[in-house]
């Protein structure tokens, strides 16, 4: 599959805005979310009480601390397809453990260089911070990485029968917490936390 | 310890050319250490050679694996049933595990991951210094601990030159990162030992030919050797 184009998602002080490329309306990307136990986790429950909309099309992985996640996570859920990739961790201060949500940080930025060095789009992955209390910033953070995925167009590694999620999941072994792990994250929250 | 860094990745895809199944081994001491080329490094580089391929349309099988040591023959007696399968390795090793890894697996193709750079020290977390040039004749006795073939620019043996300013050397790194001055490190260390003396001790120039300047070296313990 050829390599499509990189897109500014921003157009920031002095840089001329990249022209926009058309977006595949039938394009649905494949997010893999890596979210902490304490923040994330309990933000998209949230927002599933609130009876938030966001795309569907977000898998979730839990992980009792975004410090646990390795560069080989992220590497992994792109080289099995995953259009893109995000970390969603507790505010900066405010992590349970301390830092390991700087930790994420450090790592998620260290994979937009690998990317980047494979001639890939580095936006395709990304660190969120929010409370658990951020119902409504989890919605908006997972519409707007869609929003920038869909401009971005499918990873060019795709390939037929290969589940970016099973492969995030497999990469990290005994580290993702099970619960409800494998449904979108919409489905859980109407199923199994709304009020 | 021996410190190595990861070779940019358009240079290991040519080392690796067109070969069609491709071992990435990693090293689980040192080069694991100053994580370089250990197994998760390893593993990191086999998944970008498996990506690249495949956006480039390109039908390769790139596998890892590490060896404890890519230094000692017992060691990779482990991994040579994945080096047989492989048509080429890229050794994330040091220099003495690639070479070992080429020699044992002759005449299998062993090409290096990363660059080997030093004796380093781990200042901090993620952080290693100079501290040794594996020059064969250690002076350190006389300079209070601190090496001046390695820590000084310019290998002196009878410090500071000329370029000594506020105890910074006028070489600065790659980076521009201000280099202390070993000489003037050396005088407040032995100022602190009461050994001041020592500075003014005229050094003869260093005999190199103990270092790897001298040729290849060899070292044998006859007392140690299996009987």
């Amino acid at each position: 599959m050829a390599q499509p184009e990189a897109v500014a998602l921003e157009a920031t002080e002095g840089e001329a805005e990249a022209p926009k490329k058309p977006v595949d309306p039938n394009f649905e990307p494949e997010i893999i979310v890596f979210a902490c136990h304490y923040c994330a986790y309990a933000a998209a429950d949230l927002a599933g009480s609130m009876r938030l909309q966001y795309p569907t099309n977000t898998r979730m992985i839990k992980l009792p601390c975004t410090g646990k996640l390795e560069v080989i996570h992220l590497l992994k859920a792109i080289e099995s397809g995953a259009d893109g990739v995000y970390a969603a961790g507790c505010l900066e201060g405010e992590c349970h453990y301390l830092k390991g949500n700087l930790w994420a940080r450090k790592r998620v930025n260290h994979v937009k260089r690998l990317l980047e060095e494979l001639g890939m789009e580095p936006e395709r992955v990304e660190m969120y911070n929010m409370s658990s209390a951020e119902g409504a910033k989890f919605a908006e953070y997972a519409t707007e990485f869609i929003e920038r995925i869909k401009q971005l167009g499918p990873n060019p590694v795709k390939r037929d029968g290969v589940s970016p999620l099973a492969a995030a999941r497999a990469a990290l072994g005994g580290v993702a917490m099970p619960e409800e792990a494998d449904a979108s994250v919409a489905a859980t929250v109407e199923e199994g936390h709304a009020e | 310890m021996i410190t190595a860094e990861r070779k940019p990745l358009d240079e290991i895809v040519g080392l690796v050319g067109d070969k069609k199944k491709v071992l990435v081994a990693g090293c689980d001491t040192c080069v694991a250490i100053c994580l370089t080329g250990g197994e998760k490094e390893a593993e990191i580089l086999a998944s970008e050679l498996r990506i690249l391929a495949e956006k480039d349309g390109r039908e390769v099988e790139v596998e890892h694996t590490a060896a404890i040591r890519q230094c000692e023959w017992e060691y990779l007696d482990m991994i040579a049933e994945k080096v047989a399968a492989a048509d080429v390795v890229v050794s994330m090793a040091c220099g003495i595990g690639i070479q070992s890894m080429a020699e044992k697996f002759e005449p299998k193709v062993i090409v290096p991951g990363a660059n080997t750079n030093m004796l380093g020290m781990p200042q901090e977390h993620a952080v290693w210094l100079e501290r040794c040039g594996a020059c064969g004749e250690c002076v350190i006795g006389e300079t209070a601990g601190i090496c001046p073939v390695v820590r000084c620019s310019k290998s002196l043996m009878n410090g500071p030159c000329g370029g000594s300013h506020d105890g910074k050397c006028e070489v600065t790194t790659p980076e521009k990162e201000d280099i202390d001055c070993a000489w003037h490190l050396i005088w407040e260390r032995l100022k602190a030992q009461g050994r001041e003396e020592l500075m003014y001790v005229n050094r003869p120039p260093k005999n190199w030919s103990k270092s790897s300047s001298g040729g290849p070296r060899k070292m044998v313990r006859e007392e140690a050797k299996p009987v």
